[in-house]
């Protein structure tokens, strides 16, 4: 059936629009621009800030564009005295409600209210500010920091942990003027069901959700000639961090994040892709034991599905809404804490420096990261494992403050030990990354063959669908592996708690038809990460995804068990694969948790 | 300016009524549909809780949507302040109520009907339920697929308003949606629903009862019917009067005030102030000033300061917060007017006030937002001198 088109006329522009098209996206086709705030792409329709007003002919109240489906005939005007005069009141309200200190504002000059109240100068003064004098800001979380004095109850925040999250920890409390953003009981953001995961941060139109900030921590330790301050950056910073720094999005500006750090003043620049790597080593060889531990010994204790668990945000989930499976998830850390625990004994040792000494810093695009370097457990070095995790955010303010010329940067490499990675490392940052480095080498390590698809590229697990699968089937194996002639391996990559939840209803109900699933808390995994510069919505994630992948193509190596350091860490310090001393270090276990 | 109808007294939404056998329902269910709903759009009804839309179009549109699950919901949320004659309603006659709610419910083909009852009226539960009781037995004699549930409010002003009501009893946050699309379109669970007042219910029963030719002769061209008032205040005849609409204000003061009457406030706090130098040319109904039928009078003694902050401090805690120009512009306007009179802002400071209540009336999500500003205009534009000084 063919659809049915709609004739309408904005701004005296005749055209014809889908059915259902809101007046916003009309308006967008004809390249006028209506401001929103509570609007998101990535979200429901709200309709509830009124920014977004426009006049339709015969009708006496304004219609919000965001909200109104355009209908047969209707005549829509965008810029009128009326319209002006009302975003210009309605922004004034906001202004009243909201805390305008925005020279202190970490989100200042990146402020969608600022910029209208701008746009429509808007006098501070108009109406009397509504703001407690005695606000206090929730600061109990690692990750995550709450200002209510800056809220302006768009409810986006709301929206995106309800529907791209599945989450609820924020949640509309009271009516009137008490109508708030709160928790479950109004408990502090540590308590409650939150997955630390930062989403509603990058959706946040203002600073009243930011992430916990700990640069000038890092200064410090900068500063302090006796430490020795050792940094790794995440493969999705790479692909982002240029958005802050004058560059347009998808930029690869690893070179230049890497001079910039070298001149801030870091002892030593190093590759969380490293541990990426290691990750695949030790969690692909946990994957090929447990299906070994099932076909060859019968073992009924072993679950199946192994889960990744390199996202944080994702932990924190299924510990809160499935603690029965945590058997499921992979013992493996996440390659922020491998790296962690290793630069403080293995780098250490190596590079003949106390580990007392060393302070280990990880640049993620991730809000969670803040809450997993501090988890009680992470500290098998004998010390805390990770001192900080920075935001790809954070690490953008050093590199301004510090008055580094970043667009005109020269490239430089990594440093070694714990520099060298490897293309498979790098698409970790992407939905589905986690997956394709696994495939590359466990299908390597019982064949003896590249994995079947052109230039490594196993197009089934990328993209940005929100579950995808895969099945890979195994043939002509190795002796060793002979145990697996025939099997045909299922796998599923899903991104965004949302989908999490969907994957994890078929494990507790028994369906699950996989063996691995990799899954990541943030939509489109790690590269739209809570800890990545805002704004977000899908082109963005797109666009930082290609870049990722165009990082993996760039580099000689692409399968992480070819990592020549990884190679010698194993040989020369660390021993077997799974073994002892790995175990200590690079495993972990997990935490059942309230459902609150 | 319309004629004026004179004051008149009317008795038929108590009147006599041939009690517990549902006898209208009975002869309605004989009838064609569409000759129902011509016979309400013919009556010129219109929609008693305020808002004051046909109920027969109503009704049509919920009609003419497809499918086989719809929904009749009555409004029993009875909450703006100064109205309580849903409560006799439901107190004296629910069966003209419930056989209005059944004679929709046939019309537009719902099997399932609601009554969302305010949380202040659970006292009524026990009658209710029992006449709702006897109301099933009937409508299983005659053979009549309908069940009547009834469903507690939870004290929020707002859930008076349509799609609140409808968000409430789905459990969620009393809070208005979006429309379109409209309930008789996406309703109680996105199925096509009709939600009228406690009043119009008792109407359409009564036009099937006395036909279309009979209720044209009450009211005016315009206000078609009798209508329930709510009276209170300065008057020595507080209550629920039965009159006919289309009165002159003057008129009605007559009757109703106490010699003195300053002002009377039509339509509840949500509603219009009128001074008294604009009795005279003000008429009671959908030509003039409607109402949902509160009448609040005041007479000199009274401060209308007090009376816009009484109000103002009800709509600060009862909106729904969600949309800002009532959010905010409902606390700006009360700690505007309080920063006048203590001379903290500069009496000019009422214009913007006033500038903020037209945005509030243009700008706000939904009925509730658009229509809080209403009373602060019309005290503020005929009281000045009682706000600054």
């Amino acid at each position: 059936m063919k659809k049915q088109k709609i004739n309408i006329t904005i701004d005296g522009i005749k055209l014809a629009v889908d059915e259902q098209c809101s007046i916003l996206d009309a308006a967008k086709k004809v390249n006028i621009h209506i401001p929103t705030l509570c609007h998101h792409e990535d979200l429901c329709v709200a309709g509830n800030c009124r920014i977004c007003v426009v006049e339709v002919e015969g009708q006496r109240a304004l219609s919000a564009s965001c909200a109104t489906p355009v209908a047969e005939g209707m005549v829509i005007k965008t810029n009128t005295a009326k319209v002006r005069k009302a975003r210009k009141d309605v922004a004034a309200l906001l202004v009243a409600e909201h805390n305008t200190q925005c020279t202190t504002c970490y989100r200042s000059m990146n402020c969608e209210l600022q910029e209208i109240a701008a746009e429509y100068n808007v006098d501070n003064n108009t109406y009397i500010s509504l703001v407690d004098p005695n606000y206090t800001i929730d600061r109990s979380s690692w990750s995550i920091e709450k200002d209510d004095s800056k809220c302006i109850r768009c409810q986006r925040c709301v929206r995106t942990c309800a529907e791209l999250q599945h989450v609820n920890a924020l949640t509309v409390a009271n009516k009137g003027k008490e109508m708030k953003i709160s928790t479950f009981l109004d408990l502090p953001l540590n308590e409650v069901v939150c997955t630390n995961c930062g989403q509603c941060i990058n959706r946040c139109p203002t600073g009243a959700l930011t992430e916990r900030r700990f640069y000038d921590d890092l200064w410090d330790a900068i500063d302090d000639p006796k430490k020795h301050v050792v940094m790794n950056t995440a493969p999705s910073v790479r692909v982002a961090l240029g958005e802050m720094l004058g560059f347009p999005v998808g930029t690869r500006v690893t070179g230049k994040m890497v001079t910039a750090m070298k001149k801030i003043g870091m002892d030593s620049v190093l590759d969380t892709d490293f541990a990426a790597d290691l990750t695949i080593i030790e969690e692909g060889t946990e994957l090929l034991g447990r299906l070994k531990k099932i076909l060859v010994e019968g073992n009924k204790e072993i679950k199946l599905p192994m889960l990744t668990s390199c996202s944080p945000g994702w932990i924190k989930f299924i510990e809160h809404m499935y603690p029965n499976h945590l058997g499921h998830l992979s013992t493996c850390k996440s390659p922020q804490q491998m790296f962690g625990a290793l630069a403080k004994t293995y780098y250490a040792e190596k590079m003949g420096i106390d580990p007392a000494d060393v302070v280990s810093v990880a640049i993620m695009p991730c809000a969670a990261k803040k809450f997993e370097a501090n988890r009680p457990e992470m500290n098998s070095s004998g010390y805390q494992d990770v001192d900080a995790g920075l935001t790809t955010r954070e690490l953008g303010y050093m590199i301004r403050q510090a008055g580094v010329d970043f667009l005109h940067l020269e490239d430089s490499d990594y440093d070694s030990l714990m520099g060298e990675s490897t293309g498979a490392g790098a698409i970790f940052g992407a939905t589905g990354g986690v997956m394709e480095a696994a495939l590359r080498t466990v299908y390597e390590v019982v064949t003896g063959r590249e994995v079947p698809f052109d230039n490594l590229r196993i197009m089934p697990v990328r993209g940005t669908d929100g579950i995808k699968e895969a099945s890979i089937k195994l043939e002509n194996l190795l002796d060793e592996w002979k145990f697996l002639e025939g099997v045909e391996v299922k796998v599923a990559v899903a991104h965004g708690l949302k989908n999490a939840r969907i994957i994890m209803d078929q494990v507790e109900a028994g369906t699950s038809p996989y063996h691995f699933i990799e899954v990541m808390a943030c939509p489109g995994g790690c590269i739209g990460g809570g800890g990545q510069p805002i704004p977000t919505n899908e082109e963005i994630r797109k666009k930082r995804i290609e870049a990722i992948y165009a990082e993996d193509e760039g580099m000689p190596k692409r399968k992480s068990h070819e990592n020549t350091e990884v190679q010698k860490l194993y040989k020369e310090w660390l021993g077997d694969v799974n073994g002892h001393k790995a175990h200590e270090l690079l495993h972990t276990h997990y935490t059942k948790r309230n459902r609150y | 300016m319309a004629p004026s109808n004179g004051l008149k007294r009317v008795d038929v939404i108590f009147g006599a009524y041939a009690s517990t056998k549902y006898l209208i329902l009975q002869k309605s269910i004989r009838r064609e549909k569409q000759e129902i709903i011509q016979d309400i759009i013919d009556s010129g009804l219109r929609g008693r809780g305020g808002a004051g839309f046909p109920t027969g179009l109503k009704w049509k549109f919920a009609a003419a949507q497809p499918g086989n699950e719809k929904y009749v919901i009555c409004n029993a949320d009875e909450g703006e302040p100064g109205t309580f004659k849903d409560r006799e309603i439901l107190m004296k006659v629910p069966q003209k109520m419930i056989s209005g709610m059944a004679i929709c419910a046939y019309v537009i083909g719902a099997t399932k009907a609601f009554i969302y009852l305010r949380g202040e009226y659970q006292f009524m539960v026990p009658d209710l339920q029992k006449e709702l009781d006897n109301f099933h037995e009937q409508a299983r004699e005659m053979n009549f697929d309908l069940t009547i549930e009834l469903r507690m409010g939870s004290g929020a002003y707002v859930c008076g308003e349509e799609t609140a009501l409808i968000e409430s009893m789905e459990g969620k946050r009393g809070e208005p949606r979006n429309k379109p699309p409209f309930p008789v379109v996406e309703g109680f669970h996105g199925k096509p629903t009709v939600v009228n007042n406690v009043e119009t219910f008792v109407n359409a029963n009564m036009i099937c009862r006395i036909g279309v030719e009979e209720f044209i002769k009450l009211g005016t061209q315009d206000s078609r019917g009798s209508k329930l008032f709510s009276i209170s205040g300065d008057t020595p005849k507080a209550g629920v009067h039965e009159l006919e609409l289309g009165m002159k204000l003057s008129d009605f003061v007559a009757e109703f005030g106490d010699d003195d009457t300053k002002a009377v406030q039509v339509g509840g706090a949500a509603g219009f102030c009128v001074p008294r130098k604009k009795f005279d040319t003000t008429i009671i109904g959908f030509e003039g000033m409607p109402t949902g039928g509160s009448m609040m009078l005041f007479n000199s003694s009274r401060s209308m300061y007090h009376v816009l902050h009484n109000y103002l401090e009800f709509f600060e805690e009862e909106s729904c917060g969600q949309c800002t120009p009532c959010r905010v512009g409902c606390q700006q306007l009360l700690l505007g007017i309080e920063a006048i009179k203590k001379q903290e802002r500069p009496a000019s400071y009422l214009n913007q006030l006033l500038k903020l209540s037209e945005t509030m009336k243009i700008a706000s999500k939904c009925g509730l937002g658009q229509s809080v500003a209403n009373s602060f205009s019309s005290i503020v534009e005929n009281y000045v001198e009682e706000m600054i000084y």
